[in-house]
């Protein structure tokens, strides 16, 4: 076995010297993309651990805070981000069939649809820098019976989405890399394992956000 | 995806029912039901979840240890919320020493 | 009479260390031998560090009233702590013996991620840098437990450095988790079932199933820390509302399973040793390798034993107590097996047997005063002193230390290709365990009289234990600085080791030439018996 010379054989595209073959190849790729996913999820759940918490301990306060939850850019936001993940299904598929223009006109598509998620967020952000809601020495809250409470919530609001803001825009930078590579052919029907691996992450995203809006925007919202 | 691809449609289907829970969960939410509002959106959460895992991220045709991998993946998030709140929930409650 | 001249004495065949030359051939290295090479001397200088910090404090303990302030000791502890538990027990044994023997063990011809393997090494770096700058900046006065509200709210030191710096290295140990956990998984070779897989292998993929559930809790509150000092909002502190328990709660559900990130590898290499010198199979192959598991699931679920005096709930942590318990037993159960194995074998006393014999008896002891510092109310009376930190050291260095040096030993001709000498290291590692023993055997009857963990000074009546403590540390210093020496000598100097000088069972002694190659094996190996087939007829493995 030639063991020193990657093997590019040409009904093996991709394939790295140390794989046998190359299901061999996407599987571990494909284990390896779901652990990691697991790793996201602990992290994040670290920080649902202590919302859950404060939530318990703080329940008028919580109430207070969530009027000041916009649920109808939130509510968009969803919906913007259940259709980026429809488009990026739509992609993966595209690879799997080996159409090139309609992988890069859904790859595009899911990026664009992530920043009009991302340019919502800045507007809700900037919203709260204007009520002064942002923690830290501007903070002032108008109910001064939960001032010290709310800017713990407000905390962990900004925190969570915080978190996965910064997660949208790697997965933004992962897309431009797939657009990149896709216009440059380096995708075929045989191989497209980025293209998929990067879909499960941007999936992932999504259902941070899937329980981020309700836990954050809707429960509470009523009183 | 080693498998054969999924028609469009099937993924219009789950797009369509994620939308519909998206607009659900949000009427919900408008109505005063106590308690359950909080059960409510969170079982919509999950099932609009578990649809993206299953449909969107191929996990209906993928492997055992794939979904052994999610399922403990979750699992280790249950862990970690319960044993958080088992605290933060009894903290009140007084032991009963009279038997000493 | 003509003569054919033989091939020089000088020449070897290519193996991983001599394929290329040239310091980019090792930084950008992707082959898991060399990275597993970058790691053991980045680890070992990082050891010295952690050290250093532990001969200053050592040293003001000889005296009550010492020769550092309360500031200065503080950093020192702090800083001890923060270097020893991230940046060489969590990667010790995986990052080093974990990377080069994997893929060899299972006959694969290299992790299935090179190239994030080498991310990892650079990722520890730049962890290791971060930190490094905050020890030069001055140093951390927290504890390595950073807990709130000081670390949020009173510290004036580089807290947010340290806790930048924890972050980054908990990466690194995430992709090592992830690596191996993915490689056992997808790369065994044929007949390579789970069920013959070495304990080594076992025990590695417990570790990085902990490393991959546990470490993201930990990145996640060593953001919130840095947000908080930056922002102030109050997450953890008791003026405003918040609630500093809840920061050791986060801290401790990485924490805790962390030591058993830290112990499992030791335990791992003690079972190949212990079969090797016993001539013999492991006792109980199954039991050991489900005890690994065990052991990363439990770990889980005991965490709020280190809350019991934090204000926690009495029934969260008698449920905690509880799992400590049982936590305890597939612990057991490893010892058990061990000693069994060695039970009408052949038992011989080379050094890695020596360091695995000092485990076997010093893990045990640390491991039953962790049982009586589970028990609530013995707790009470210990905790915060130094019976604490004598268990904590006992498993830690009594165990983890002398598994990490005995597992060194064993495979270091396989790494290196050369022997070490048998005379120094024995005497060495008898040197390590009179040293260690005079070092913290002491400590557990400090802590019962009453002596309080980080405090600089103490009153007189502590002085006598305190003062063969620090002999103990002493001995215990040269006893790890002799095979530093050595083992560097033997590098360049030792005599050539034969392919398999243990006659060890195993893939990499069996079937892979010393020092490897650079794709590990000359030929695809296939299984075809059970691991540790020591005993009944030697079963030629069949060569691909």
């Amino acid at each position: 076995m030639a063991d020193s010379e990657a093997i590019l054989a040409p009904q093996e595209p991709g394939l790295r010297h140390h794989f046998d073959d190359s299901a061999q190849q996407l599987e571990s790729s494909t284990l390896g993309m779901w652990v990691f996913l697991v790793t996201e999820v602990m992290f994040f759940g670290g920080m649902f651990g202590a919302y859950t918490v404060y939530r318990n301990m703080y329940p008028e306060a919580f109430a207070s805070t969530s009027h000041f939850m916009n649920v109808t850019i939130g509510a968009i936001n969803t919906g913007v981000l259940i259709f980026s993940s429809f488009t990026m299904v739509l992609a993966v598929r595209s690879a799997q069939l080996g159409q090139k223009k309609a992988l890069i006109a859904f790859l595009v598509l899911t990026l664009i649809l992530g920043c009009v998620f991302l340019s919502w967020k800045y507007v809700e952000y900037h919203e709260k820098w204007v009520d002064h809601h942002i923690p830290g020495p501007g903070f002032q809250y108008a109910d001064s019976r939960y001032a010290h409470q709310a800017q713990i919530l407000f905390y962990l609001y900004f925190a969570m989405t915080g978190m996965h803001a910064i997660h949208m825009i790697v997965g933004a930078g992962l897309l431009i890399t797939l657009i990149v590579m896709a216009a440059r052919n380096r995708f075929t029907s045989k191989w497209y394992t980025p293209v998929e691996m990067i879909g499960l992450y941007w999936h992932f995203v999504d259902i941070v956000w899937i329980f981020l809006f309700p836990l954050l925007y809707l429960i509470g919202h009523t009183k | 995806m080693t498998h054969q691809a999924v028609p469009v449609k099937v993924y219009a289907a789950v797009f369509g029912a994620l939308l519909v829970l998206t607009a659900t969960t949000v009427a919900v939410s408008k109505l005063e039901l106590g308690e359950y509002n909080f059960i409510v959106a969170m079982t919509i959460a999950v099932i609009k979840g578990t649809l993206v895992v299953m449909f969107f991220m191929d996990v209906r045709r993928a492997s055992s240890m794939t979904k052994l991998f999610i399922g403990a993946g979750f699992f280790w998030l249950a862990i970690l919320l319960v044993f958080l709140l088992s605290d933060y929930l009894s903290r009140g409650w007084l032991l009963n020493i009279h038997w000493l | 009479m003509s003569t054919t001249l033989p091939l020089a004495p000088t020449e070897t065949p290519t193996n991983y260390l001599n394929a290329d030359y040239g310091w980019k051939s090792w930084l950008f290295a992707t082959d898991h031998k060399r990275i597993a090479l970058l790691y053991l001397f980045s680890i070992t200088a990082f050891f010295f560090v952690g050290g250093a910090f532990a001969v200053a404090m050592r040293i003001n303990l000889l005296t009550p009233e010492g020769i550092f302030t309360h500031d200065t000791y503080n950093k020192l502890f702090t800083m001890h702590g923060i270097i020893m538990v991230f940046f060489f027990l969590v990667p010790s044994i995986p990052a080093t013996l974990g990377n080069f023997l994997v893929p060899m063990m299972i006959g694969a011809r290299d992790l299935a991620f090179p190239r994030i393997n080498l991310l990892s090494w650079y990722i520890y770096i730049v962890g290791g840098i971060l930190t490094l700058t905050a020890v030069f900046q001055g140093g951390v006065d927290t504890g390595w437990t950073f807990y709130a509200p000081f670390s949020s709210s009173y510290s004036n030191t580089h807290v947010i450095l340290a806790a930048m710096g924890v972050f980054v290295s908990g990466f690194s140990s995430i992709l090592t988790g992830l690596n191996f956990i993915v490689t056992i998984h997808t790369m065994r070779a044929p007949g390579m079932t789970w069920n013959r897989l070495p304990l080594f292998i076992w025990g590695h993929y417990a570790t990085s199933l902990i490393q991959v559930l546990g470490t993201p809790v930990i990145a996640i509150t060593m953001v919130l820390l840095g947000l908080e000092r930056l922002l102030h909002a109050g997450i953890f502190d008791p003026r405003v509302g918040g609630d500093p328990v809840l920061f050791q709660h986060l801290f401790w559900f990485y924490s805790h399973p962390a030591v058993y990130i830290m112990i499992l590898p030791g335990m791992a290499v003690i079972s190949e040793i212990v079969t090797c010198f016993s001539r013999k199979a492991i006792f109980g192959y199954n039991f050991v390798a489900y005890s690994s598991i065990a052991i990363a699931v439990f770990s889980f679920i005991v965490w709020g034993h280190h809350l019991f005096v934090s204000g926690q709930s009495m029934y969260a942590s008698m449920v905690f107590s509880f799992f400590s318990f049982l936590v305890a037993i597939p612990s057991a159960v490893k010892v058990f097996n061990w000693t069994a194995t060695m039970y009408k074998g052949s038992v011989s006393y080379e050094t890695p047997m020596l360091y695995a014999f000092g485990f076997m008896g010093l893990f045990t002891i640390g491991g039953l005063t962790g049982l009586f510092l589970a028990t609530m109310a013995i707790h009470v009376h210990v905790t915060d002193t130094y019976f604490v930190i004598a268990h904590f050291h006992y498993v830690m260095v009594g165990g983890m230390v002398m598994a990490y040096m005995g597992g060194i030993h064993f495979w270091f001709p396989k790494i290196s290709g050369r022997l070490y000498p048998e005379g120094w290291a024995k005497f060495a590692a008898l040197l390590v365990f009179a040293g260690f023993n005079l070092t913290f055997f002491p400590q557990f009857i400090l802590g019962y009289q009453g002596m309080p963990r980080r405090y600089a000074h103490y009153p007189p009546e502590f002085q006598v234990l305190n003062v063969m403590s620090t002999a103990g540390a002493s001995i215990l210093a040269v006893g790890y600085l002799i095979p530093m020496i050595y083992l560097a000598w033997a590098w360049r100097y030792g005599p050539k080791s034969p392919q398999n000088p243990w006659k060890a069972k195993g893939l990499e002694w069996e079937q892979s030439p010393t020092p490897p190659p650079t794709f590990n094996f000359e030929h695809q190996p296939v299984v075809t018996e059970p691991a540790y087939n020591y005993s009944g007829e030697e079963q030629e493995v069949k060569l691909g």
